[in-house]
């Protein structure tokens, strides 16, 4: 069946954007809450991204509608409610803007975004999004794989490890005024990890820029890893030869640990971790190791005490 | 100020009526967030803080009613906290169903499990069932049957229910303590009142 998927019709079109703001065009005028909702399209619809449907990874599964994408999410640099990053996230300048590279590698570089959109080819992958706190969605990314990025930077023979570092600008990013996180925050991947072909680097989402609330304009994706592994909004990524330590291991050593795989056997230590809610569903549905893609990524694991390396 | 320290009984059960329809007020929202969709993308837990958030603020305000009586000398604040320790146990029964069958749809296992595990669970179940006894004796025919003394002192639970609360949201939030952390200011200052008072009490008896 999967081989006869037309690879030319992208995701986004069979559920199109338009379904989605015409419900929610629906909706806002049916509660009367929003002139916005009035608005033509074009004043806010966001810049378009081309992809091509990577056919490899178009997921069975309904995916989240766009507007509970883009309006419930955590990204704690504009506050620490899920609604939060919606509200907040339009004072983020996310041009100009700059990637630099470097630590353990041969060519360091400072990249411009619009470089980094023409490195390699943009696919539109759909992957499961699990986060720690037990909900999940399903999301449409666009991107290319962080391994395109890493062969250009040439990592040496001590690059073990690869760390992202997000944008600190307390200006722009009004949550990092509390010091609720250390900032700014980073996150970490082994090497192999990182060069793993479902590690995504992210510009967009639903055929479209990333929304700066899912962190514009340039982000991580490890679908198999709990969501506060995916950095966003990152200016810095940095190879080392150390495990570097993330700002959720610095906040809660014994919570949150470097790998953090979905694992719906270990538990994170004040909830259970064996059961999800899929935003949109009532019922609860099991956690899959690994979210799920155990099939690709298990083996990177294998003879590691997964209780230990949570 | 005079003119408020004593209430007639039709000013007080209109300020009765008051109080009760702007308890209802966060249970009215959340029913019209639910039938226009206005409950954002996970309603379940979006029902769940706001039933438990509006729990421990009706305890709080329910015990600022006897501080705010000996600070104002309102005798008639003690009739409106009847329906202010009801309103709370609405709250929390409502938290607590939309764990059973929203959260977890009857599934005992998974509860009892939870129960034993979650420490925050395994605070605020108990704290919900001591608010039973509360709520059960709270009209004037049980208040006559257990007789005023024995009644206080069963009401007194109401300290330890309001310590489970604010202990049960503590360990339940991911980073952000701010809001727990402000319910344990407000609970530490009402219970300290008390202290102060017992303890001065004291003093005036020795």
């Amino acid at each position: 069946m999967r081989d006869k998927i037309d690879t030319r019709i992208l995701p986004s079109e069979i559920t199109s954007r338009e379904h989605y703001t015409d419900r929610r065009r629906f909706m806002q005028m049916a509660a009367g809450v929003s002139a916005a909702g009035l608005l033509p399209e074009s004043l806010w619809a966001a810049d378009k991204l081309p992809a091509t449907a990577n056919q490899a990874y178009l997921l069975d599964e309904e995916k989240t509608p766009y507007k509970d994408v883009t309006g419930y999410n955590n990204f704690y640099e504009f506050g620490t409610s899920k609604d939060d990053p919606a509200r907040h996230a339009h004072t983020l300048k996310t041009r100009p803007w700059t990637v630099t590279v470097e630590g353990e590698v041969h060519k360091p570089k400072t990249f411009a975004i619009e470089e980094l959109l023409k490195l390699a080819a943009m696919e539109e992958r759909v992957y499961r999004l699990r986060c720690v706190e037990a909900w999940s969605m399903v999301i449409p990314w666009l991107g290319y794989p962080l391994s395109e990025l890493i062969k250009q930077v040439e990592p040496t023979g001590n690059a073990k490890f690869v760390e992202f570092i997000t944008l600190q600008d307390p200006m722009q990013m009004p949550g990092q005024r509390s010091a609720v996180l250390e900032w700014p925050y980073n996150e970490g991947l082994r090497m192999d990890e990182a060069m793993h072909p479902l590690t995504l680097l992210t510009f967009g989402l639903y055929g479209e820029m990333l929304p700066n609330q899912n962190g514009a304009p340039i982000r991580i994706v490890i679908p198999w890893k709990y969501g506060f592994k995916s950095a966003k909004s990152i200016v810095k990524i940095r190879f080392t030869e150390h495990q570097p330590v993330s700002a959720w291991m610095k906040a809660g050593p014994s919570e949150y640990g470097f790998y953090s795989n979905v694992n719906p056997e270990v538990d994170h230590r004040r909830w259970s971790q064996a059961k999800e809610r899929r935003i949109g569903d009532f019922f609860k549905r099991p956690t899959l190791p690994f979210n799920g893609y155990a099939d690709q990524v298990a083996g990177l694991y294998s003879g590691m005490d997964l209780q230990k390396y949570f | 100020m005079i003119a408020i320290k004593k209430l007639d009984d039709k000013t007080l059960s209109r300020v009765k009526t008051i109080i009760f329809l702007l308890a209802l007020i966060p249970f009215v929202r959340l029913i019209i967030g639910g039938i226009t969709d206005g409950l954002g993308a996970n309603p379940i837990e979006k029902i769940t803080r706001s039933t438990g958030y509006w729990t421990l603020t009706l305890i709080m305000v329910t015990l600022g009613i006897t501080p705010l009586r000996k600070l104002t000398g309102w005798n008639w604040l003690t009739r409106t906290r009847r329906m202010l320790g009801l309103s709370a146990f609405f709250y929390a029964s409502l938290h607590f169903l939309t764990y059973l069958v929203l959260d977890q749809f009857f599934d005992w296992n998974g509860i009892v499990k939870d129960i034993i595990k979650r420490p925050y669970i395994t605070v605020g179940f108990p704290s919900f069932l001591l608010l039973l006894p509360l709520a059960i004796t709270s009209n004037n025919a049980l208040i006559k049957k257990l007789g005023g003394k024995r009644w206080r002192c069963l009401h007194r639970l109401v300290y330890v229910v309001g310590v489970g609360g604010v202990v049960h949201y503590w360990w339940l939030v991911k980073k952000d303590l701010t809001n727990p952390m402000t319910f344990a200011v407000v609970l530490a200052v009402l219970l300290g009142f008390r202290v102060f008072y017992w303890w001065r009490g004291r003093q005036a008896k020795s």
